[in-house]
This record gives structure tokens, sequence and C-alpha cells, in this order.
């Protein structure tokens, strides 16, 4: 198995990066949902220009995250092939007005109307995809536990998240060590061999993993119950930070933004913004 | 709600970590450009093993991870992968794998991975995402049913295989005979 490219904490010092890890994981989640309750042409501009602004301020730079900008370029693109494919109509339902640029063949008509519907639709995931790479290239990842466990999150569930983070290294080396074993032995899981031959096979790795993960889960939680783990409703957090000044007038602009989203939304009654009629 | 033992929580903590790495791992299907989830057969496992709520957190954290390191969280599918852990959970409380895996466990097992998947994808993220990104219905009802088929058929093959294996390895209760 190639290298996976995987997104992680990448260290620097810049205004995003010292904000705490609770203000990040409140402007994350409200940020998508804000983005996901609106279909506000208006709306989505704004939040797309706020978002690269923001990226600009991380110092986070567009070489960092190429990778991932890729895929989700290839995935975008997909979305709206497939969408195109089953329902060339379907912003002229929406927008309920009609007006064709091209025809291609049968149904297949390019309306301003659909154009208009996918490149909302675009703009809804574009503008939640900075904000969601920052949160993760820019909070460290010791101090996401604490950030749940303030925003009332059980510090069980908290410490599950914890323990999932610490331990993906090491099991993502166990699989491939596993898997080239098995490779050795001639267990193959790429296109050459057949697909449910390639499924058995894959058999082959997983059990092992599992077994292993099942060990460690035992090793691990006897640890914790051995030092008291769970033992009190509270937890304190070595990393905990206080709010400062700059996490309460960021938790509060993304309210404001929040609020703003749901007004502009609905009050005509329609989630759209429709320029057509 | 019952507080999670210690030992769910590190269940879901490494079920989810194994989520997100045979998330990432791509072996490709007979589809161009679709790869098997095998991560699906390792929570419906764990779901069987661990519960219905470390199911929901393996599913929900492991989903959320994977997307959030990807390109931005898909919410209405981080929430069906969430639902498929928590129905299986549900379904398979009273299926003992630890006293041994048989026919019945099985089929036990593969019954209630099939109804989660289809209710999953079939039902849950198509229906959100008419909501949340309000696409077109035909087009996530086939993406959902396609979806569906293929988590059942990775889960029931390679779950089934991993129960079978899981169940080799357990010391079974009056396994030991008394010597004359």
């Amino acid at each position: 198995m190639a290298k996976v490219a995987i997104l992680s904490y990448i260290k620097r010092k810049s205004p995003v990066h010292e904000l705490t890890g609770t203000t990040k994981l409140i402007f994350f989640i409200t940020w998508s949902v804000a983005s996901m309750v609106t279909y506000d042409t208006r709306i989505l501009l704004g939040m797309l220009i706020i978002s690269v602004v923001i990226f600009k301020i991380s110092k986070i730079r567009v070489r960092d995250i190429s990778i991932v900008l890729g895929l989700a370029a290839v995935f975008l693109v997909l979305n709206n092939l497939f969408v195109y494919l089953f329902a060339p109509e379907y912003g002229v339902e929406l927008y309920e007005s009609r007006d064709v640029l091209l025809t291609i063949a049968g149904p297949y008509t390019i309306t301003a109307q659909q154009l208009f519907y996918h490149l909302n639709m675009t703009m809804k995931v574009i503008c939640v995809v900075p904000v969601a790479l920052l949160f993760i290239a820019c909070t460290d990842p010791s101090e996401f536990a604490a950030s749940l466990a303030m925003i009332g999150v059980s510090y069980r569930a908290g410490y599950a998240v914890s323990l999932a983070l610490r331990y993906i290294p090491d099991v993502q080396r166990e699989y491939q060590n596993i898997s080239q074993a098995q490779q050795a032995r001639g267990i193959d899981l790429s296109s050459k061999d057949k697909f449910l031959t390639r499924l058995k096979n894959s058999v082959a790795i997983l059990l092992p993993l599992v077994m292993s993960s099942l060990n460690r889960i035992e090793t691990v939680s006897n640890a914790m119950e051995l030092r008291g783990f769970g033992k009190e409703k509270k937890r304190t957090w070595y990393v905990q930070r206080r709010l400062q000044k700059n996490d309460w007038l960021t938790i509060g602009f993304v309210l404001a933004v929040l609020v703003v989203d749901l007004v502009v939304t609905f009050w005509d009654g329609s989630r759209y913004f429709n320029p057509f009629v | 709600m019952k507080k999670l033992s210690v030992k769910s929580v590190v269940a879901i903590g490494i079920g989810a970590a194994l989520f997100f790495v045979l998330g990432k791992v791509s072996i490709p299907t007979p589809v161009p450009n679709t790869y098997i989830s095998l991560q699906y057969a390792v929570e419906a496992v764990f779901a069987t093993l661990f519960g219905p709520i470390a199911g929901l957190l393996i599913g929900f954290i492991g989903h959320t991870l994977i997307d959030a390191t990807s390109y931005g969280p898909w919410w209405s599918w981080i929430i069906a992968s969430a639902f498929v852990g928590l129905v299986i959970g549900l379904a398979t409380m009273k299926l003992n794998v630890e006293e041994g895996v048989g026919t019945k466990q099985l089929i036990h097992f593969n019954v209630a991975q099939v109804i989660a998947h289809l209710l999953a994808w079939g039902l849950v993220a198509p229906v959100l995402d008419i909501l949340i990104y309000a696409e077109p219905i035909e087009k996530l009802f086939s993406q959902g049913l396609l979806a569906a088929v293929a988590n059942i058929i990775t889960t029931g093959v390679v779950g089934t295989l991993l129960l079978l294996g899981y169940a080799k390895t357990v010391v079974k209760k009056g396994s030991l005979t008394k010597e004359d």
C-alpha cells in the first residue's frame, strides 16, 4: 500500500492557531450548520469569502493541503456530474422558470437555472472545506478531548476521540506490516485477482488486525482502569485553556453569521434565492 | 443514559481508529473509481461485540475523521454510518458470540446487517441529503441503494468470516473435561 495522504496538525504561529480548541470546534460546528441550512446564494458567497480570508490569516499554505484539495475537487466534479445525469431539469423545477442556453441531446439541455443550481450546490460544499481543513490543521490533537468536554460532551466520549487520534498511526503501521507479510505469502488485494477472491483475501489481513486490536483494547482498558479512569463524574484536562478575548470575539462572530444566515434564508419563506422570477 | 464502561470507551477509540485506517485503504471493485469499504465489516463486528453505543460512536467518530481529513464533512453519510453501527448493535444485543458462533448466530448477524445497511443507505442517507443538500431524489436513491448493496456484500462476506475467526479464538464455557 502506498503511503496515504492524511491531513494532520501543522504547527505554525498565527492568530488561528492561538485560539483555543474549544473556539475552533464551536466555529467549525456552527459553520457546518450554517452552510447546511441555507441555499441562499448571497449567504453562500459571503461565507465563501470569509472562509478564504480566514484561510489567509491562518498561514497554512495551499501547498500544505494541495492533495486534500485535489480530492475535494474530484469529489465535487463527480457529484455535479451525477446530479446532472440524473436530473438535468432539476434547477428548472427548483427555480420555476426555464431559460435554455444550449441543447445537447434528448432531455439533456443546459439551462441557466440548472447551472445556477450547480453553482449553489458547489458553493455549499466549498465554503465548509477551508474551515474543516483549518480545524484539523490548526488544532493540536491533544487539545481536542478537552474542547469536546468544554462544550458539554461527556468526557468518556471525548476520551474515545482522543484514543482514536492516538491509535490511528499505530493501527496504520500494523495494517501495513500484516498486509506486507500476507503479500509475501502470495495474498493479493489488487485488481489482478478476482473480486470475490480479493474480498476473501482481505480477511487474511483483517482477522490478525482485529485480533490484535482486541488485545490492545484489553491492555489499554486495564491500564486505564488501574489508574482510576471513570471513577468521578468530571475530569480536568492538562491542556485546557481559558477563553481569551479573541476566543469570545470569534465565537460571537460565528454566532452572528448563523443568525444572519437563518434570518436571510427564511425571511421570505423560501430556502432559495431566486434571481429568475 | 447508562455510563460507558472503560472497556467500551477504549473499544470505541480503537474501533474508530480501525474504521479510519480501513476507510483510507482502497481495494478496487469491478466498478471504476469505487472501492470496497472494509470499515463497515469491522464496524459491524465491533457493534456485535461491544453493543449499540459503541457501534454508533465508532461509525460517527471514524467517518467524521475520514471526511474531515479528506474533503470536509458530509454529515448525512456520517450519520448513516453511525446509524449502521447503532442498528447492528441493537439487533445483536442478545447474540452471545462469546459463547460460540454457529449457523444460527451467523444468520442473525447477517439479517441484522442487511436491515441496518438498507435502512441507513436506502433511507437515512438519502432523506438527510434531500433535507440538507437538496439534491435530486433519483440520484440520491440510486446512489444510496448502490452503497447499500456494496456494503451488504462486504459486511456479509468479510464480517461473517471475521466473526467465525473470532469465535475460534475464544475459549468456550465448559471446554475443559475432567480426566478419569
